[in-house]
């Protein structure tokens, strides 16, 4: 029987890393994610189980030191929020370009601009469509819930070594502030420097003698190499989409209509679907795991055998545009979403069902 | 070449390992090549070729990693000091140090720079001031002189209305974090043996546990000054060092 806690899901991020066995976290306080810090500060790692945790005077250096140290075979991370996540573009870029392992988590926070510390999911497109300069992806999940936040954490580190390539939770205000019971694994010993020496011959460890320097860069001057480089990630990017699509159905079976909803969206559609259900509509729900990889083979197959589809996300539509493309025109999809902060209702949820999919023409 | 006279004791100069075969693409008469072998010549004689990450820049010495035979990082464009930051608190036992330009180090990378130094980074930190960005072109730095005519200060370098060169040797040194801070040069081979003492003292340091030490050197850039390698450094002796004077500007000891 594993240890239950009561926690928030920013605090359940804190505590997966320390538990995980993380080396480091560089992070800058912002609005609604800032109890990460706190918690990893409070907690002090570094005596149990010598994770570094470093407030850095920007995400600008959060996010390069996080490369230092991911260059160096360590497992480091970062978590912001949306304007802070901006900012780190640049070095998510360099990150992905260098093929370096990272996690980095988003509490997603309403924009554009200084916007508002309320929740949204305003950032899908940033974050599942690359971000910074380059063709590039991050690898993102999305949480929906406090032991969801817990579990990522490991995930995401998983998958971000498996591919090289930096991993992104984007996760909400709702999922960072909520307190909810999590399941919490024991303490995990840090990678030593031996193991990293051996697993990770692209890590700067120091030297090996009669062996050739690494050097690690995302440059590469010559446009043939440099065209091979880009191959070579985006075959990467190809065998993740092949193997790592993760996502949860819900009443499906039986359903004439799908909600495509990921996050707190999610939790707020399974409401939705028992009101909806309750009126006759045959409901169900779609929630992607992995935003990028996309589900996009799922939502074909449904596509073939449902009437509708409501993409709810607290935006002004931005994954609708990939449930689009999946369901490639087959079948009515439409996009409902309040942004600003606002969370929508479950009855919202309905009525927009009833009368962009189920009424619309 | 009579191969006899290859004896130990006949040994005048040897070109250390730490340096790669790789040819330079330094325009001649650039001190970054020089400034590569200190390091590459401190690391060796110290003995800490594989415990040495360095981190480098963008900018001329962008391509440092191929020179520098240690294993070492590619930053973004002014994030050296974070990059080492990341490295040195994740592995403390090793030696790290940072390798940028002016433009890197005191315009785009001030922040880190600064915070890095402020934290007392147990780190290296190497800043070559030639006082223009190379390898884009000749523009105008952080560093340019007031007068001094660059691509993008082409009547001068106007204080009025581009602002003035910054001396961030000196701001660093106010930092409590700092425990070395040097300026030093290598135009001239007594001034290259110096210089040199100061980079190993700046290794050295790391030992300690003290804080930062930084090693500025002015150097020069005959392209983009526009001068032939002998009136550049010429140039550097007349102009660069009034407003950059050379020695240790803090020594804690």
């Amino acid at each position: 029987m594993k240890e239950l806690r009561l926690m928030k899901g920013n605090e359940a991020v804190a505590e997966a890393a320390i538990r995980f066995g993380v080396d480091g976290y560089f992070g800058y306080p912002i609005t609604p994610q800032s109890e990460i810090l706190e918690h990893l500060m409070a907690e002090n790692p570094y005596p149990k189980t010598g994770m570094v945790v470093l407030q850095a005077e920007s995400e600008v250096a959060s996010i390069n030191m996080v490369y230092g140290g991911a260059a160096c075979g360590k497992r480091v991370m970062t978590t912001s929020s949306s304007p802070g996540i901006s900012l780190m573009q640049e070095g998510l870029s360099y990150i992905a370009g260098a093929e370096l392992p990272c996690l980095v988590v988003n509490v997603v926070r309403g924009g554009p601009g200084l916007g508002t510390i309320q929740p949204s999911q305003a950032d899908y497109f940033q974050s599942t469509k690359g971000g910074g300069h380059g063709d590039y992806r991050l690898i993102v999940l999305a949480p929906s819930s406090v032991q969801e936040m817990y579990d990522f954490v490991g995930l995401g580190f998983d998958l971000a070594f498996k591919y090289r390539n930096p991993a992104m939770l984007l996760a909400d205000g709702v999922i960072g502030q909520v307190m909810e019971k999590v399941e919490v694994d024991d303490y995990k010993p840090r990678w030593t420097d031996e193991y990293i020496k051996k697993s990770f011959p692209w890590a700067t460890t120091g030297k090996n003698p009669n062996q050739p320097h690494v050097i690690v860069t995302s440059l590469e001057l010559d446009s043939a190499r440099q065209e091979q480089v880009n191959l070579r990630i985006q075959a990467k990017y190809r065998e993740c989409e092949k193997n790592d699509v993760r996502f949860e159905m819900l009443h499906c079976d039986d359903a004439e209509y799908i909600f495509v909803a990921y996050g707190s969206s999610a939790r707020i559609c399974q409401k939705a679907i028992e009101m909806g259900r309750e009126k006759g509509i045959k409901v169900g729900l779609l929630r992607p795991i992995t935003l990028w990889p996309f589900p996009t083979q799922i939502l074909r197959e449904l596509s073939y055998k449902v009437k509708g589809m409501l993409a709810v996300e607290m935006s002004a539509g931005q994954m609708v545009e990939d449930v689009i493309l999946a369901t490639e025109n087959r079948i009515k999809v439409e996009h409902f979403g309040r942004f600003g902060g606002i969370i929508p209702s479950p009855q919202e949820v309905v009525t927009a069902l009833e009368t962009k999919i189920i009424g619309g023409k | 070449m009579n191969e006899s006279i290859i004896k130990p004791e006949n040994l005048v100069y040897r070109r250390t390992p730490v340096l790669t075969d790789n040819v330079m693409h330094y325009c001649p008469g650039c001190g970054h090549g020089t400034i590569h072998r200190l390091i590459a010549e401190v690391i060796e004689e110290m003995g800490i070729q594989e415990q040495t990450i360095g981190v480098a820049p963008v900018g001329c010495s962008v391509l440092a990693y191929n020179y520098l035979d240690v294993d070492i990082q590619e930053a973004a464009h002014g994030r050296a000091p974070a990059l080492a930051t990341g490295i040195k608190r994740l592995k403390p036992d090793f030696f790290v140090f940072s390798y940028q330009g002016d433009g890197d180090l005191a315009a785009i990378g001030t922040a880190e720079t600064i915070h890095a130094c402020n934290r007392g980074e147990n780190i290296t930190m190497i800043f070559v001031n030639n006082g223009i960005y190379g390898m884009t072109g000749g523009q105008m730095a952080p560093t340019t002189l007031e007068g001094m005519k660059t691509s993008t200060s082409p009547y001068g370098r106007d204080i009025k209305m581009m602002g003035n060169p910054l001396k961030i040797t000196e701001l660093l040194a106010q930092l409590p974090g700092t425990i070395y801070v040097t300026r030093q040069a290598v135009y001239k081979p007594a001034l290259v043996r110096k210089c040199k003492t100061a980079i190993r003292k700046a290794f050295e340091n790391q030992r300690l546990n003290k804080g930062t030490s930084f090693v500025e050197v002015v150097s020069n850039c005959n392209s983009g000054w526009k001068l032939p390698p002998v009136e550049a450094n010429k140039w550097l002796e007349e102009n660069m060092l009034p407003m950059y004077p050379l020695g240790d500007i803090k020594d804690v000891k």
